[in-house]
Parts: structure tokens; C-alpha cells; sequence
């Protein structure tokens, strides 16, 4: 069975969905189950006692029967994302981090520097670390040298829903370290960029803004869930190089002459 | 006495006028050096699942017992929520 596997544990779905930015509660709900995602992100945010808008939500996640990814969205420094997966790990039960070090805020790209030390660090508390990176290759071969297992490479900006800015780099990056598991994490807009990302051998894509922001997220969600079982299949049954000039694909051999 | 909860200032000597009328507890226990577990009870935290930090330093649940807080202390509460 070709199942996904990071750190410990082997997952079905390639798919892992964001839960943030969804109409409602409800929606999201349905969104989950019609994605088929085993994985779902999740955050920490300050609780008003009054309120308890986290318990509600947590209660709703835990009735998924889903493994929680949480994140540290957000964190503009190591010590802010090192005390986030503290909390996270403590309040989720966990010792997955989705690691992210904001380094810029138009682009919200990481600061790779924090990135790997903030990794480095956690890694030695025996935090199994997902780090948003970059495609570029020196941070992934030393952020897997800190202890890394996966990796997260960007697509393109957070929301952007540019799909994959540099087909190229990830493409070599995907080369470059066969035997990790590569999970594009941001920018994708459309179910066509997910299949692609799976086609170009990645092992699974994170979503959130493209399904929780289109127009029926329920529906959007079962694309994605279809697009990245067909990026994987097709990845895994060999898709021919591209060429510059035809090639016929009907035989030539024994075509009448009818002049 | 004023500590900083998730980013807003809270005066100890009136939270403990209202924490008194409505669990009887006593001024003294409000303001004299309270420990975090106090404050998340007065605070109406209760049973809620959370995770804190005071001055930008996690704190186990299991330590809330044993972590005074101080005039000027920054406490964070946070809770599951939605993220990507």
C-alpha cells in the first residue's frame, strides 16, 4: 500500500488541510471529512476566558478523528516559535511542530537562519520537526543535518494561491534528497497545482486558503482530495518527458497510400 | 498590583473585590503574590484547556501550582484555534 510516511507514523491521505479562514464551524467540518485528510493544522491563540472560542473549536477538531499538525503561524523569532511548540506540545499532545520563523512580512517567507536554529533547538528536546522552508537546497540539507525528517517547502507565498513559483527548484530539490518526504506547504490556489506538485514526486501537499476561501469549500476540498490521488498515481505510473517537436502517436507504419 | 493577561493590564485589587463576592476568596490570596493557578481560577479559566507562559517563558501545567506571580508579569493563555 503506498501510504505517507513522516517520523512514526504512516498516513493514507497525501493531503493535509489548514483549518483557518472557513465560514463556519460547520463547514469546516464538512470540509475535513471531504478532503479525506488524515492531517489538519491547527494554531494557538490568546483565549478570552469569557468567550472560550478555543474550546469550541478544539472540542470540534477532537470529533474529526484526525492528527493534529499544530503550527507556530506567526513567530518572528526563536524564542516566540520555541515557547509556541512548547505550549503546542503540551495543549495538543504531540511532539509534531509545523516550524515556522516569519523572516518578512509581504511575502511571510521564513527567516531560514532562526528557522534552522529554532529546529536545531527543538530537535534536541525530542520535537519531531516539519519546517516551512524554502526550495533552497544548503537550508534543506542543513535544516535535515539538525535532525529534520521532513521537510516543507514553500509553493509560493502563504495565500497567494500562485501555485508553484519555481517549478525548477523544487524540482531540484525534490532530486536532491529522494528519500525525505517533501510536502509543499503554501501558495497552491488550485487542485491542477496540486497534481502537479505530486506529480513532480512530492509526497503531499498542505492546504488551506484554496479550500476554506473558494466559493463551496466542500466541494473545493473533495478536488483537492481527487487531484492529489491522481498527482500520486501518475507520478508513481511515469509521465513521459516533455519534447519540443511532435511525435506522432498514431503508427506510421502501414498507412495507405492515397495520393 | 497589576499583571498583564494576553496583552491587557489587570488591576489585582479590583479583580479582587469581584473574586470575592462571587467565590469568597479572600483579598490577601488575590493580591499577595498569587500563584498562576489562582489567577487562571479567578480569571475564569477553569477547566478550559490551555497552555500558558508568564514573561515569555512556557509554564507546564503541572508547575501553575508552584509559579508566583508579580507586579508587572506577563501572562499568555492560549488555546487550540484555527491555523494553517
Amino acid at each position: 500500500m503506498d501510504l505517507l510516511r513522516l517520523y512514526d507514523s504512516e498516513m493514507t491521505s497525501r493531503l493535509l488541510l489548514g483549518t483557518a479562514r472557513y465560514p463556519s464551524p460547520a463547514i469546516l467540518e464538512q470540509a475535513v471529512r471531504a478532503s479525506a485528510a488524515d492531517i489538519v493544522t491547527v494554531a494557538l491563540r490568546r483565549e478570552a476566558a469569557q468567550l472560550r472560542a478555543g474550546q469550541g473549536f478544539w472540542s470540534l477538531v477532537r470529533s474529526l478523528g484526525v492528527r493534529v499538525l499544530p503550527n507556530t503561524a506567526g513567530c518572528h523569532s526563536v524564542k516566540e516559535a520555541m515557547t509556541t511548540a512548547h505550549m503546542a506540545r503540551e495543549l495538543f499532545d504531540t511532539r509534531w511542530i509545523k516550524l515556522e520563523v516569519i523572516g518578512e512580512d509581504d511575502t511571510l517567507q521564513p527567516d531560514v537562519f532562526g528557522l534552522l536554529e529554532a529546529a536545531r533547538l527543538l530537535v534536541q528536546e525530542e520535537f519531531q520537526v516539519l519546517p516551512y522552508c524554502t526550495e533552497d537546497l544548503v537550508v534543506a540539507e542543513r535544516l535535515i543535518s539538525a535532525g529534520c525528517r521532513v521537510l516543507m517547502p514553500w509553493g509560493a507565498p502563504i495565500g497567494s494561491g500562485r501555485g508553484l513559483n519555481n517549478v525548477f527548484g523544487l524540482r531540484a530539490l525534490r532530486a536532491h534528497f529522494p528519500g525525505v518526504p517533501l510536502i509543499v506547504d503554501a501558495g497552491i490556489g488550485t487542485p491542477s497545482h496540486a497534481a502537479a506538485a505530486l506529480e513532480l514526486g512530492f509526497d503531499a501537499v498542505l492546504i488551506n486558503t484554496a479550500v476554506a476561501q473558494a466559493r463551496d469549500p466542500v466541494a473545493m476540498a473533495r478536488a483537492f482530495s481527487l487531484a492529489v490521488q491522481a498527482g500520486r498515481t501518475a507520478y508513481l505510473a511515469g509521465t513521459i518527458p516533455a519534447r519540443d517537436m511532435a511525435a506522432p502517436s498514431t503508427p506510421v507504419i502501414g498507412q495507405a497510400f492515397l495520393p | 498590583m497589576r499583571i498583564q493577561l494576553n496583552g491587557a493590564w489587570r488591576d489585582l485589587a479590583a479583580l479582587a473585590q469581584d473574586a470575592r463576592a462571587a467565590q469568597g476568596a479572600t483579598a490577601a490570596q488575590c493580591t499577595a503574590s498569587p500563584t498562576l493557578a489562582a489567577m487562571l481560577r479567578l480569571w475564569g479559566y477553569g477547566s478550559s484547556t490551555v497552555a500558558t507562559a508568564v514573561n515569555g517563558e512556557f509554564v507546564p501545567a503541572r508547575k501553575r501550582d508552584e509559579i508566583q506571580l508579580h507586579d508587572g508579569d506577563r501572562v499568555e493563555v492560549l488555546a487550540p484555534m484555527q491555523g494553517g
